[in-house]
C-alpha cells in the first residue's frame, strides 16, 4: 500500500452573495486520501461542485474549510507543483504554441534557449511538430487542450488536476484524446485528478471513480478498477461499472429530498 | 469596383450643376475647380509661399506631439485603473469631470497658459487623444477572462508576472483601439485648434480659415478633402501596424 500523497480534509464551501445576502452551499464535507500515480475520476450531477473543489484544491479559492495536504505540506496558494488544466483550455491567445508551452518556464527565469528546448521536446512527446509557431485561435480544439497539457505538464507538477478538459471536443476528438492521455500515463505515471460528466470516460481512463452527490457535494461512493490497460472499452468489467455509477447518478438526479450543509 | 459607381455618377451630377451655372461657383466650387485649387495650394500656396507640403508637416508635428505625451500617460495610467479596483475608484471621480469638456473649450485657458504655439496646440490634442486611451485601456484590462489570470496563478506567476505577462499583454488590442479613437480624434481636435491661432504660419487649419479670409472656396474644400485622406491614411497606417504586431486573431 503506497503512503497517501495528497489528502483533503474536512472540504467545505459555501458562496456567500453579498448583494442579496444569499448563502449557497456548493460543497458540504469532503474527505479522500488519494495516493501517488493514481488516476482519479471525479463524477458527479452537473453544477455539483467538482470545479470548485479543483480550484479548492489548486489554491485558487482563498475562503473554504478544510485543509489539502500535498505530500505532507499544506496548500495555501496555487503553486505549479499543483497543476490545474482549466475546462476551456484558458491558453494566453496572444502567445504561440510554443510561447504558450514555455510560460510557466519563463516566469521560473529560465533562459530562452533552454526552455525552448523543453517545449520543443514537449511537443514532439504530444504529436504537435509543424504547429509551434501557431497562435491558439488558429488550432483545434483537440490540439489547444493537448497545448494547455502540455503547459501544465512541462512544469512536472506534483498531482495534474484537469477540469472538463475534453467536455467542448466532439466525440471523435474526445476518444482520440483519452487514447492519448492513456498513452502519456504509460510514459510519465503523473497522479492524476480527473473531473467528468462523462461516465464512459472516467471508467475508461480512471484507477478509482469518486461519485459525489448533486450540491452541496459530499462523496457517495468510491469505484475501484483494477482491469488492465490498455482498456477495453465495451468489456464486461467495465460495462458493470459503468452501469452502476449511472444508476447512481440517476438516483441522485431524481431525489428531490432537501439537503442542507 | 461596382462600388464606385454612385461616387462617380455624384461628381459627374456635381460638375454639370456647376457648368450650367445652377449652382454658383463661389457657393460651391466644381469638382475641376476644387482640383485645381489643390493644385494652387500645392504650387502657389496659401497665404502665397506657404505650400500645402509645409502645412501638412506643421500639423502631422502638432499631432504628434500631443499624442505621443497621450499614450504615454493614458496607457499606463488605464493599466492601473484596470488593474486595481482601488485606483480606479480614487481616479474616475476626476476623469468623469474633466472627460466631459469638449478638448476645443480648453483653448481659450489653454493659450492664457501656454501661449500660441506648440505647447497650446499639442496640449488641446492631448486632451483630445487622451481619454479615448485611458478608457480603451482600463476597460481591455477589465475584460480580460479571469481564467487567464487564474491559469498564470497557477504556473507560479507573481503579481508583476501577472502584470506584464497577462494585462498588459491581453489589452493590447484594446490599446490599439483606444489608440486608433484617440488618434481620430487628436486629427479633428488639432484642425479646430489651429483656427484660433498658429505662431507660424502654418497648419491645414489656418490655411483654409486664410482661403476663407480671402474668399477661396475651391481651396477651402481641396483643404478639407487633404485632411480627409490623411486622417484615413493615419487610420489604415494604424492598421496595417496592429495587424502586424498584433496577428493572433
Amino acid at each position: 500500500m503506497n503512503k497517501v500523497y495528497l489528502e483533503l480534509v474536512g472540504i467545505g464551501k459555501t458562496f456567500l452573495d453579498e448583494k442579496q445576502g444569499t448563502k449557497t452551499c456548493a460543497i458540504a464535507q469532503i474527505d479522500l486520501q488519494i495516493e501517488k500515480g493514481r488516476f482519479i475520476s471525479f463524477v458527479g450531477p452537473s453544477g455539483c461542485g467538482k470545479s470548485t473543489l479543483l480550484r479548492i484544491i489548486s489554491g485558487l479559492e482563498n475562503s473554504f474549510e478544510g485543509e489539502v495536504f500535498l505530500d505532507g505540506k499544506r496548500i495555501l496558494e496555487p503553486h505549479s507543483e499543483i497543476g490545474l488544466v482549466f475546462q476551456q483550455y484558458a491558453l494566453f491567445p496572444w502567445r504561440t504554441m510554443c510561447e504558450n508551452i514555455e510560460m510557466g518556464l519563463e516566469i521560473m527565469g529560465m533562459r530562452k534557449t533552454e526552455r525552448r528546448a523543453v517545449a520543443k521536446e514537449y511537443i514532439r512527446l504530444f504529436g504537435m511538430e509543424g504547429f509551434e509557431r501557431l497562435y491558439p485561435c488558429q488550432l483545434s480544439g483537440g490540439m489547444q487542450q493537448r497545448v494547455a497539457i502540455a503547459r501544465t505538464l512541462v512544469m512536472n507538477p506534483k498531482v495534474v488536476m484537469m477540469d472538463e478538459p475534453f467536455g467542448s471536443l466532439d466525440s471523435q476528438t474526445r476518444n482520440d484524446m483519452q487514447e492519448f492521455l492513456m498513452d502519456l500515463r504509460q510514459k510519465r505515471n503523473d497522479t492524476v485528478l480527473f473531473v467528468t460528466h462523462n461516465v464512459d470516460e472516467a471508467v475508461f481512463l480512471s484507477d478509482q471513480i469518486v461519485v459525489l452527490s448533486k450540491r452541496p457535494a459530499r462523496i457517495l461512493r468510491i469505484f475501484e478498477i483494477n482491469c488492465s490497460k490498455p482498456r477495453d472499452r465495451t468489456s464486461k468489467e467495465a460495462n458493470d461499472i459503468r452501469r452502476e455509477v449511472i444508476g447512481i447518478l440517476r438516483r441522485e438526479r431524481t431525489d428531490t429530498s432537501p439537503v442542507g450543509c | 469596383m461596382e462600388r464606385y459607381i454612385p461616387l462617380l455618377v455624384l461628381l459627374c451630377l456635381w460638375q454639370v450643376l456647376c457648368s450650367f451655372g445652377i449652382v454658383a461657383s463661389y457657393v460651391l466650387p466644381s469638382p475641376i475647380e476644387i482640383a485645381a485649387g489643390f493644385s494652387d495650394l500645392v504650387t502657389v500656396g496659401m497665404p502665397p509661399g506657404h505650400l500645402l507640403y509645409y502645412h501638412i508637416l506643421y500639423s502631422l508635428y502638432r499631432v504628434s506631439v500631443g499624442f505621443s505625451v497621450a499614450c504615454v500617460f493614458g496607457a499606463p495610467l488605464g493599466l492601473l485603473m484596470g488593474w486595481s479596483p482601488r485606483f480606479h475608484n480614487l481616479f474616475s471621480p476626476i476623469i468623469e469631470i474633466v472627460r466631459p469638456i469638449p478638448p476645443l473649450a480648453w483653448i481659450p485657458i489653454a493659450i492664457v497658459w501656454l501661449g500660441i504655439g506648440i505647447k497650446s496646440a499639442a496640449f488641446i490634442i492631448f486632451l483630445g487623444a487622451f481619454f479615448p486611451i485611458l478608457l480603451n485601456t482600463a476597460s481591455g484590462v477589465i475584460a480580460i477572462n479571469p481564467i487567464l489570470i487564474d491559469a498564470a496563478k497557477t504556473l507560479n506567476a507573481t503579481q508583476r508576472d501577472i502584470f506584464f505577462k497577462v494585462l498588459v499583454q491581453g489589452s493590447l488590442p484594446s490599446i490599439f483601439v483606444g489608440m486608433r479613437v484617440g488618434m481620430g480624434v487628436a486629427w479633428m481636435t488639432l484642425v479646430a485648434a489651429e483656427f484660433s491661432g498658429v505662431k507660424e504660419g502654418y497648419g491645414l487649419g489656418f490655411m483654409i480659415m486664410t482661403a476663407r479670409d480671402i474668399q477661396r472656396p475651391d481651396e477651402i474644400l481641396a483643404g478639407m478633402i487633404v485632411i480627409g485622406i490623411i486622417g484615413f491614411s493615419i487610420d489604415w497606417l494604424f492598421r496595417a501596424w496592429e495587424s502586424r504586431i498584433r496577428p493572433w486573431g
